[in-house]
C-alpha cells in the first residue's frame, strides 16, 4: 500500500492538460494540482456514478484527456459500468482506482473481500485492452508516465492507505473550495463549453 | 396520418423528437419491447448510444456528457428510475444536468384498475424528487416531448416524460 498524496504527486508531473476528476483524492489534489481549471473536484455526489461520469465527459470531449481516480467502494457499487466503458471504448479515458480495501467515510468497515478482488483482471475481463495493478509506489512511478502515454481505456489499480474518518457527516472539515457546479462552469469556460 | 396511427406513440415520433431538440447522446437500458426504436437509434448517424447496465449509471453519465457540452435523453424503464433514486438525486439533480428521460411506465392503465405497483409509485416517486413529468400515451401527444425539452433548458433540471403506451409497447 501507498499513500494517496505521493501517488498524486507524481501523476501531477505527467498530469499535462488533461481533465482530471480526483473522486476521493480530492482533498489531496486541491492542494497538489496546478490546472485546477481543469479539475472536477466533485466530492461524492452519490456513490458508484464516479466511472460513469467521466465515461460521459471522455465521450463528450474525445480531444482531451480524461483522467479519474475512482475507489474500490465506489467501482463495486456500479461494477457493470466497466462494461460500458469497454464497449465505448474512449481513447482518451485512464482510470484509476484507490483500492484502501475499506469504507474509509465511514468509519473503515472493510469492502466485501477486501483483500481478495482483482480489479485489475475484473477490468481486463469486462473488456478493457489494458490494465495494471500497483501496491508499491516505486513500480507507479516507473510506469505512470507510459500509462499516460498509450490510448485508453486503460484501468489502474492501486493498494493506498486508508485514511478513516470517523467525525460525523456535519463536524467534517470541509475541503472543497468551490461547489460542484461552479467546478462544472469553471471547466466549461476553460474548454470554450457555452453552457 | 390515420387515426388508428395517431393513436399510438410509433418509434419513428420518438426518433424525430430526438432530432428536432438536438440530442447527441442516448443513454439508456434495453427493455424487450423497445427493440424498434433502438434499431432506428442505432441506424440514426446523429446519435451515440450508450448502453448501461443499471439506471443509476445513465444519471452519473448523462452528467457527465452533459459537463462536457453534450446533449443526453435517458432512455429507462420505470422501475429502474425507482432503483435510481440516489443517484438522480446526486448527479441529476445535485449537478443541475437539463436532461429529458423517457421513462417506460410500466403497469399504467387508464382504463382499468392499476395492479402493477410499478405504476403505483412512479409520479410519488417524481413527487417527492420534485421532477416536473409530461404524460405521452401517441403520437398526438408528441409536442409534449418537446415541451419537456424546453422545460429542461429553462429549469437546468431533469424533467420526465413517462411513456404511457398501454398497448403498443415501449415499456
Amino acid at each position: 500500500m501507498f499513500d494517496t498524496a505521493e501517488m498524486l504527486k507524481i501523476f501531477q508531473r505527467y498530469r499535462g492538460d488533461a481533465i482530471v476528476i480526483p473522486g476521493r483524492g480530492g482533498r489531496h489534489w486541491n492542494k497538489i494540482s496546478t490546472r485546477p481549471s481543469l479539475d472536477l473536484p466533485l466530492g461524492d455526489p452519490a456513490m458508484g456514478g464516479h466511472a460513469s461520469f467521466a465515461l460521459g465527459l471522455a465521450l463528450a470531449r474525445p480531444e482531451r484527456k480524461v483522467v479519474l481516480f475512482d475507489s474500490e467502494g465506489d467501482l463495486l457499487m456500479g461494477m457493470g459500468v466497466l462494461a460500458t466503458i469497454a464497449e465505448q471504448g474512449p481513447r482518451n479515458l485512464y482510470h484509476f482506482m484507490l483500492d484502501n480495501e475499506c469504507y474509509a467515510t465511514t468509519g473503515g468497515q472493510p469492502v466485501p473481500n477486501a483483500k481478495n478482488v482483482a480489479y485489475d483482471a475484473i477490468a481486463r475481463g469486462a473488456g478493457y485492452g489494458r490494465a495494471y495493478a500497483f501496491n508499491n509506489l516505486e513500480s507507479f512511478a516507473i510506469q505512470v508516465e507510459g500509462i499516460l502515454r498509450d490510448p485508453g481505456p486503460v484501468f489502474v489499480a492501486m493498494k493506498v492507505v486508508p485514511e478513516v474518518i470517523n467525525e460525523p457527516i456535519g463536524r467534517r472539515a470541509r475541503w472543497q473550495t468551490r461547489t460542484r457546479d461552479q467546478a462544472v462552469k469553471d471547466l466549461q469556460k476553460e474548454l470554450g463549453i457555452a453552457a | 396520418m390515420t387515426e388508428a396511427q395517431q393513436a399510438i406513440l410509433s418509434p419513428e415520433t420518438v426518433l424525430a423528437e430526438m432530432k428536432k431538440n438536438g440530442v447527441t447522446h442516448v443513454v439508456w437500458l434495453p427493455d424487450s419491447e423497445t427493440n424498434f426504436l433502438y434499431l432506428l437509434m442505432k441506424a440514426e448517424p446523429s446519435l451515440t448510444l450508450v448502453a448501461v447496465s443499471r439506471e443509476g449509471l445513465a444519471f452519473s453519465t448523462a452528467a457527465g456528457l452533459a459537463a462536457g457540452g453534450k446533449h443526453p435523453i435517458i432512455l429507462i424503464q420505470n422501475t429502474g428510475m425507482m432503483e435510481a433514486g440516489d443517484s438522480l438525486r446526486g448527479w441529476g439533480l445535485g449537478l443541475n444536468v437539463p436532461v429529458v428521460m423517457m421513462v417506460g411506465y410500466r403497469g399504467w392503465t387508464r382504463h382499468g384498475v392499476n395492479t402493477d405497483t410499478a405504476a403505483t409509485y412512479t409520479e410519488r416517486f417524481l413527487n417527492a424528487f420534485g421532477i416536473n413529468y409530461y404524460l405521452v400515451e401517441s403520437d398526438a401527444d408528441a409536442p409534449r416531448i418537446s415541451a419537456a425539452f424546453e422545460e429542461t433548458k429553462k429549469t437546468k433540471r431533469p424533467v420526465a416524460v413517462l411513456v404511457g403506451d398501454e398497448y403498443h409497447g415501449f415499456h
